[in-house]
């Protein structure tokens, strides 16, 4: 299921400005990755290139490229709907769909691409995803209620299930618990490290501890001032990045002396 | 009491005294404004409801089932009898074939302007439709007189004529309604579609339409309101006619405005004192009846909408 992901000298504008420059990466399978950084230096922009989702945005391209078992995403006959079923995404905000029920969210993979499914294999797949994300114990009885009559947490765990009812391969997680309570975020940390026995895990965080509580590798990214693009810093394995980095900004952002 | 002794014994002002202290000024301001507004609702609220009591005592005597039953076909002078079948008939099919052009052009074009417009287009898309919304109704009515009379010759006249004047009108309002409502889904909705792998055509019509569909169509409603009591581009354009007709692609047609504007235009009925059926009034009393008939449908109209907008609202627990 999970893949590998090989990031090469990879830039991001957005119209004529540089946002990201030059990043290279290995993002391993089956682990979790965290990218760090103070606010503006990039790495949410770059990690909805891994994607295509800055593409939403009028203007955004990127020089440079993403393999993904060895395709590059970037690649001239790659169609960047298909990437997006594939490498799924979670949002800041839970986002549930307000027009739906809990199991209509978790199925919206599925029915808005006008897929037919049986409804036996419906209920699987609803059961399945939940299970996967934590849930299915806390709504098994209320599946037919709004998504939106969930808490917070729960309903960024709906937001979690209705990505992996997807079946990607890759998962990227855009700072998932910071609008969430601790109790929340507790959750959510034990989910990712449930959900990287199945998945590559890619997440942005402001939260240095959970970066250490939850990740494999950490990636610092850094900003050398505004208007300057984003460049990653230094990538290692987070015991290493969290005790002894070997650049100086990195130990001086871990320690709490700026951003 | 308290206040004067708390002010004279401590020099600097005590807690008591900040917190008690009365603000005389900030309390009438308040209370003169609170007046002010009230007082302005109120104002507002006697045209209206004067507007409805007035219809109702004036068009309630002449509202019965015969009288929405039959046409004017054959009814002449002070007769006690007439109707308002043709009328009905006209109106609504006039109206809504003027919606069956509008909304899907102007729900387009307002999908166009939020998911696609980016710059001069979009902006000149704009403001034509703000140009549009302004157009008096007359004008609309000689356009679609003029276009239709480059096709079938001078003095044409039908019902999808006076549609396509409608619609003229109608366009604008629905495109700036809906597109007010398309702004109003939250871009996040649009990017869990996207990110979930569906293409963009599907997240617009199955998330982004769905999500905004209650308000839709209370704007498309809206807009017929706006139009189904349109009076002079209709006698351009359908003309007045006193027999039913179902056809909108020939002969004239007859509407509940024009109705009414045509039944008070005759005025007064010279009733001979030896004619004992003749009503004098008759002619005011059936346009007052029509009117009152034109406010309940578009009466009925707007709980409809308020229906349809409850059935898509979102999060319900089915």
């Amino acid at each position: 299921m999970a893949q590998r992901i090989d990031v090469k000298d990879l830039d991001v504008y957005y119209g004529s400005f540089k946002a990201v420059a030059d990043v290279s990466m290995m993002i391993e399978p089956r682990s979790v990755t965290a990218l760090i950084g103070p606010s503006g230096c990039g790495k949410s922009t770059f990690l909805r290139t891994l994607n295509r989702m800055h593409e939403v945005l009028p203007g955004a391209r990127v020089e440079g490229t993403v393999l993904m078992d060895g395709v590059d995403l970037y690649g001239n006959d790659v169609d960047p709907v298909a990437v997006r079923r594939q490498i799924g995404m979670v949002f800041q905000r839970p986002n549930p769909f307000p027009t739906m029920s809990i199991a209509e969210n978790v199925l919206a993979g599925v029915r808005l691409n006008n897929r037919r499914i049986s409804k036996s294999d419906a209920e699987t797949l609803v059961e399945q995803s939940l299970v996967g994300a934590n849930l299915w114990k806390e709504v098994k009885d209320r599946l037919d209620r709004p998504g939106s009559s969930l808490s917070g947490g729960q309903q960024q765990r709906l937001c979690i299930a209705r990505a992996i009812a997807v079946k990607p391969q890759v998962l990227l997680m855009d700072e998932p618990a910071s609008a969430l309570d601790p109790i929340s975020t507790l959750a959510i940390e034990d989910l990712i490290a449930e959900l990287k026995n199945d998945y590559t895990i890619v997440i942005v965080t402001h939260n240095m501890q959970q970066a250490a509580r939850v990740s494999d590798r950490t990636a610092f990214f850094n900003i050398a001032g505004t208007g300057e693009p984003g460049r990653l810093i230094e990538m290692d394995d987070t015991r290493t990045m969290f005790s002894t980095p070997s650049v100086q900004a990195t130990e001086d952002y871990i320690s709490g002396r700026f951003g | 009491m308290t206040t004067t002794t708390g002010r004279t014994t401590a020099a600097p002002p005590s807690t008591r005294d900040a917190l008690t202290r009365p603000d005389t000024r900030r309390k009438l301001v308040d209370r003169v404004m609170r007046g002010v507004v009230t007082l302005a609702f109120l104002v507002a609220l006697v045209p209206l409801l004067s507007l409805v009591w007035t219809a109702l005592v004036n068009g309630f005597d002449r509202l019965s089932p015969y009288f929405l039953a039959v046409s004017m076909r054959g009814v002449f002078g002070g007769m006690d009898a007439g109707g308002i079948h043709h009328a009905i008939v006209g109106t609504l099919l006039v109206t809504g074939f003027a919606a069956l052009i509008s909304v899907p052009i102007g729900l387009l074009t307002a999908i166009y302007l939020v998911e696609y417009g980016t710059g001069k287009l979009a902006r000149a898309v704009t403001f034509f439709v703000d140009v549009m919304t302004g157009i008096p109704s007359i004008v609309a009515g000689l356009f679609a007189y003029a276009l239709f009379a480059v096709f079938f010759g001078p003095g044409v006249r039908f019902g999808a004529v006076g549609a396509v004047a409608l619609s003229v009108l109608m366009t604008p309002v629905v495109v700036r309604s809906s597109e007010e409502m398309l702004r109003l889904v939250p871009n996040e909705l649009r990017e869990a579609a996207y990110a979930l792998g569906v293409p963009k055509w599907l997240t617009i019509i199955k998330v982004v339409l769905r999500t905004a569909a209650a308000g839709i169509v209370t704007g498309v409603m809206l807009a017929v309101a706006r139009v189904i009591g349109e009076t002079a581009p209709l006698l351009i354009t359908l003309g007045v006619i006193d027999s039913i007709n179902y056809n909108l692609f020939e002969g004239r047609m007859m509407t509940l405005p024009v109705y009414v504007y045509r039944q008070y235009q005759q005025g007064l009925v010279p009733c001979r004192p030896d004619q004992l059926d003749c009503i004098a009034t008759i002619n005011y009393d059936r346009a007052w009846a029509a009117a009152l008939v034109l406010i309940i449908i578009v009466l009925l109209l707007n709980l409809l909408a308020r229906l349809i907008a409850r059935w898509f609202a979102p999060a319900r627990g089915h």
